[in-house]
């Protein structure tokens, strides 16, 4: 087990996230794409602080931080979802344009 | 053992983690990113932070349970019944996705990372809490007005209207009348 193996793990999860997040069209498939991407950010931290300064807590402390980054994206999305909802009736990202232009 | 541990846990968590977008059924997707967030947290666990890993198993397992939730809510199809394409785009966002791991990939690879400085502590759970409590304790505390205002501004956001907003235009009655 490397530095190298962790990351690669990581830079997969966080590109099939992306996929997800690109592709999908339903808000809630979309919002699963980027906890995925953000996982790969959590074992990519883990990963530094293990293999590059274990004696320094500051890896843990980022890991921590970026698993705050994925509660506040997953309650702020779903209360952005529950408003479009609530205000058109839309549950699709297309359906949600009025900034496209 | 530890390697096959890690790559098998890899495995698992990439695996179900494309599951997430392949299979019909929201359900079973949500059980996949359930499985491969648990897969992640074990290799956090194999990296000798048992703290993180167990929290991130505990977290993304509630998280998940709410997300449920929130699909059938939304989602127009969330048993998978009626399987129905949802995706835009497919090609260009697998062209840039695979592009995207084959730079990291290259990044990751071709990057002279620099030799371990230090050993890992005895405790790192302790590390970690000392670190929350003394030098770190700044991030800590932004990290708690960020999760404050988030609070604040998800309940202000999902909330219907207030009793001071004009009020909602009437709601069309429904089909049966009542």
């Amino acid at each position: 087990m490397t530095l190298e193996m962790c990351l690669l793990l990581a830079a997969a999860l966080f590109s099939v996230g992306l996929y997800g997040a690109l592709s999908q069209q339903a808000v809630v498939m979309v919002m699963m794409g980027l906890e995925l991407m953000i996982n790969g950010l959590v074992v990519a931290g883990a990963a530094f602080w293990y293999f590059l300064s274990p004696a320094r807590a500051d890896g843990q402390v980022l890991v921590l931080v970026v698993l705050a980054a994925m509660t506040v994206e997953m309650a702020m999305g779903f209360a952005v979802t529950t408003l479009l909802f609530r205000a058109k009736d839309v549950d699709m990202t297309d359906m949600a344009g009025e900034l496209r232009r | 053992m530890r390697l096959v541990a890690f790559l098998a846990l890899s495995l698992a968590a990439v695996g179900a983690g494309i599951a997430v977008f392949v299979v019909d059924s929201m359900a079973r997707a949500t059980v996949a990113l359930a499985a491969s967030f648990v897969a992640v947290g074990a290799v956090i666990l194999l990296l000798d932070a048992p703290y993180l890993g167990v929290i991130t198993i505990l977290m993304m397992l509630m998280e998940m349970a709410v997300m449920v939730v929130f699909m059938i809510m939304y989602m127009m199809n969330p048993a998978g019944l009626m399987p129905m394409s949802m995706v835009h785009n497919k090609r260009g966002a697998r062209a840039i996705s695979i592009g995207m791991f084959g730079l990291l990939a290259a990044g990751v690879v071709m990057t002279p990372w620099p030799q371990r400085r230090g050993r890992v502590p005895a405790d790192p759970t302790h590390a970690l809490g000392e670190a929350i409590m003394g030098s770190k304790m700044l991030v800590m505390i932004a990290v708690s007005a960020v999760l404050f205002a988030t609070i604040v501004s998800a309940l202000v956001l999902a909330t219907g209207r207030g009793r001071y907003d004009p009020p909602e235009p009437a709601a069309p009655t429904g089909e049966a009348g009542s």
